[in-house]
């Protein structure tokens, strides 16, 4: 297959020989589970569970509520011990609604939705409703709803489903073992999305760095001739959606839009797996394996883990440390992001842990910026990053905005090679939350704006009918006088 | 445990790259050069090359300590590199105080009243040289054929002290460069037909056997750096190809036309600073445009702008005035050669829908 050359781009130093070699191992079940209301990109889910209450695996604990939200499920069976307030897997580190789950040992399952005995003759609407109802989102890391994108069928041309198997990010080999172990689940889940979207044509692209990956998903895919597995070349980020995109069909996605305006959805090849198991076993998600690796972690490890599963659980089933890792990261080195501490539960979109030396890291005091250009140069999304900093830098993000500071996917290839150890990266992304925040301020304005005008118009309206009561009634009252006038003349 | 970086985003691994890294690349690929114009300019050229390095980084360090920074910056290679280049672009046999007044120039005038590394709008060694020579005429044209050492004309460490520290350099061993020497003659009509016959046939300019500067004299060693560099992507293509490409091309456009008044586009290739020009300044970092097709521009214009002084102005060599010149204009290329971005058009809307880009 013809594949695209894609811009810019870096070849960092991968490390996935850490853990790739690792098969896939469940993690015992943890003493407790801390399952938090979101773990997806929308509105958090809404408790349908109370403290005291026992729980079967797979028994939804909490719903979705709104356009965009996914519902929880209990992890397994037990009882509900508290629903409460604990840190998120966020660098924020702020507390957010978590139902703890205490496991009985049982993992007796729920009563669950009926397996779709022949997917491909069920309607699109039956399996999206399913996907929706088992809580699936993308576990690439982004965790968007995937219900909302297998229902993009029915409102834009698509003509191909490309499942990201890519990962690019250096340490994680989670999909990589997933597509190992379990080619035929993500090949079977790749149809029945393909088939709720309405697409004709399934693409497979895998980074060429994973080798056993491709022959495996090649050997699954074999019997089906709408599907190609294909082999794209290593350079981070080529597992960024547009850049997928780019790389498989030539096709550029537009800026502000999405690549299903071009025709294209993109899902990751485990989120394949989940709607495998969702719809042919009625099982929702409630697991995902998860890369447990870095310089710092005893063993290495790819982990089949509960979800809310504290960090702590899979570290200590790691072996914990060998020395003091000098961060904690949540998904890969290049666009993860930095855990909050180990008592945080594993989530959705969680892809790795990572426990990093400091020799790893190579984090330096930045110094001042010798205009090298290669952030120019590898850039993957044509951007200047050299000079939108100069601007963050002034705060003027005005001019960063028009440089394209939005634009920016936050890939940390610049910060990655840059000489001079400047963290762009981090530029940038307090540029689009000051950007973001001045946005929404000067909505509010414009609201406020809009309120208070049409408050003075309806002042003015009612004083201005006031005036014109007030106005007829003199005038019916000299036109009494002049006729009473008239009538005593 | 201790989560320093907590607050940073990431990425959580970096490349083993640094701006000292960087900079004793450059300095490795200058050495070949560097050592073999020693060797041919003898004593007085390792003496004056020691002062002006010397010089460079004690002025850095100076006012590093002025502004109230750390001196360590002054070994982070880029003084060493400014006064390293600066060395090169000097009559070998110059007397001590050049080196010195020019490390003065570099740093404090060109480099640090800008605010230091990075900041500096014009390429600090060739502010130096420029100032030099407008201010020293006639030391700063004061050239000298090749006396290499343990030859039996190479003035020995006790003559050399003396033409450096000293007396200054014999009025008779001065010999003119190649570019001057057909300047002069143009100027008493001499046309360049026939003044080519004497100068030094174009293997010896590229070996490095005749008059000329340090970083003048060894055409091949520069490349051989120059392509080091690039190997090692410190500097790329884009830049020394068009300094050098529009050079060739406007000379040999120009003595097809005319070869009695224009010097063909082989000889500008290879003589005076071209070679060190194209590769070890034109590329410098900070005064230079930061994407690929500015740098092209940028060379381009070094290219014409070297060409067109040394045809039609006062000096014989160009190359510093060129890239002064384009420096000044590094900002504006910058502004109008930003690359594409991803899904927008070149002017920055986003890409009209089923259409591709152009």
């Amino acid at each position: 297959m013809k594949l695209f050359p894609i811009r810019g781009g870096i070849h960092p130093d991968y490390r996935k020989e850490l853990a790739s070699e690792k098969a896939i191992v469940s993690l015992p079940m943890p003493a407790l589970l801390y399952i938090p209301l979101q773990q997806h990109i929308g509105a958090p889910a809404e408790v349908l569970v109370s403290e005291g209450q026992t729980v079967k695996k797979g028994q939804m604990i909490a719903r979705g509520t709104g356009a965009v939200s996914a519902p929880q499920h209990a992890s397994t069976s037990g009882r509900i011990k508290a629903v409460t307030q604990i840190p998120a897997p966020h660098p924020s580190g702020l507390a957010q609604t978590t139902i703890v789950i205490e496991p009985d040992g049982k993992d007796e399952w729920a009563e669950l939705p009926e397996p779709i005995a022949d997917p491909f003759t069920a309607d699109a609407h039956t399996i999206n409703e399913r996907v929706a109802i088992s809580g699936i989102v993308g576990m690439g890391g982004a965790a968007f709803p995937s219900a909302i994108k297998l229902n993009l069928g029915t409102q834009k041309k698509l003509d191909t489903l490309l499942l990201n198997g890519a990962e690019c990010e250096p340490y994680l080999t989670c999909d990589d073992r997933v597509m190992r172990e379990h080619a035929d689940e993500v090949i079977d889940g790749a149809r029945i999305m393909a088939h709720a979207l309405g697409v004709p044509r399934v693409v497979i692209a895998i980074e060429d760095n994973k080798p056993q990956a491709i022959e495996a998903m090649t050997l699954a895919a074999k019997p089906f001739a709408q599907i190609e597995v294909v082999g794209v070349p290593v350079q981070y980020p080529m597992g960024s959606e547009r850049h997928l995109v780019q790389a498989i069909t030539g096709r550029e996605t537009p800026a502000k839009k999405l690549t299903a305006d071009i025709g294209v959805v993109v899902h990751n090849v485990a989120t394949a797996r989940a709607v495998h198991h969702a719809v042919r076993h009625g099982r929702p998600l409630l697991s995902r394996v998860v890369t447990v690796s870095g310089a710092a972690v005893r063993e290495t490890n790819n982990i089949e883990a509960p979800i809310g599963a504290r960090v702590s659980d899979l570290i200590a089933y790691c072996g914990g440390f060998v020395v003091e890792p000098a961060s904690l990261v949540n998904g890969g080195p290049m666009m993860g992001q930095p855990l909050p501490g180990l008592d945080v539960p594993v989530i959705k979109g969680m892809s790795g842990i990572l426990a990093l030396t400091a020799a790893e890291i190579n984090a330096q005091p930045a110094s001042a910026c010798i205009r090298c250009g290669t952030c120019v140069t590898i850039c993957p999304c044509g951007l200047v990053p050299v000079e939108m900093a100069a601007f963050i830098r002034k705060d003027n993000f005005e001019v960063a905005a028009r440089l394209g500071v939005m634009d920016c996917v936050s890939c940390g290839s610049c910060s990655w090679v840059c000489p001079s150890h400047i963290p762009l990266v981090h530029y940038f992304n307090y540029a689009k939350g000051m950007i973001n925040a001045q946005e929404r301020e000067r909505r509010k304005n414009d609201q406020t704006r809009v309120l208070a005008e049409a408050h003075t118009q309806r002042v003015e309206a009612a004083a201005e009918a006031k005036r014109a009561a007030l106005a007829a009634k003199k005038a019916q009252a000299t036109a009494a006088t002049a006729t009473e006038e008239k009538a005593s003349a | 445990m201790s989560l320093s970086s907590i607050n940073q985003s990431g990425p959580f691994t970096h490349a083993a790259s640094s701006v000292q890294k960087t900079m004793f690349m450059v300095l490795l690929a200058l050495i070949p050069a560097t050592a073999y114009d020693l060797y041919l300019f003898g004593w007085p050229a390792i003496l004056l090359f020691t002062v002006t390095v010397g010089s460079c980084v004690m002025v850095e360090a100076g006012c590093l300590i002025l502004v109230d920074q750390p001196t360590k910056a002054a070994f982070d290679g880029s003084a060493i590199l400014t006064g390293w280049l600066l060395a090169m672009s000097l009559p070998p046999w110059a007397p001590w105080w050049i080196g010195v007044l020019g490390a003065v120039f570099a740093i404090a005038l060109a480099k640090h009243t800008f605010g230091g590394i990075g900041q500096n709008m014009f390429n600090p060694a060739m502010v130096a040289r420029v100032a030099l020579l407008v201010s020293f005429p006639v030391i700063m044209t004061a050239w000298t054929m090749p006396h290499p050492l343990f030859s039996a004309s190479a003035p020995g460490l006790a003559e050399a002290f003396n033409i450096t520290f000293g007396a200054g350099m014999p009025d008779s061993v001065s010999a003119a460069s190649a570019l001057g020497y057909v300047k002069t003659e143009l100027s008493r009509g001499i046309p360049v037909t026939q003044s080519m016959a004497h100068v030094p046939d174009l293997m010896d300019m590229a070996l490095g056997t005749r008059a000329g500067s340090l970083g003048e004299t060894s055409a091949i060693l520069i490349l051989a750096g120059g392509l080091f560099l690039m190997a090692r992507r410190i500097i790329s293509w884009h830049t020394p190809l068009a300094v050098m490409g529009s050079l060739f091309l406007m000379g040999t456009l120009f003595h097809a036309v005319d070869p009695a008044r224009y010097t063909d586009g082989m000889f500008h290739l290879m003589s005076g600073a071209t070679f060190l020009g194209a590769f070890f300044i034109a590329t410098d970092y900070v005064t230079s445009p930061v994407s690929k097709r500015g740098q092209l521009v940028f060379g381009a214009g070094c290219g014409i702008l070297t060409w067109t002084i040394r045809t039609y102005a006062g000096y014989p060599e160009g190359m510093a005035f060129a890239i002064l010149l384009m420096n000044s204009l590094t900002p504006i290329i910058d502004q109008y050669t930003r690359p594409r971005a991803f899904g927008r058009t070149q002017k920055g809307e986003p890409l009209p829908l089923g259409e591709k880009a152009k």
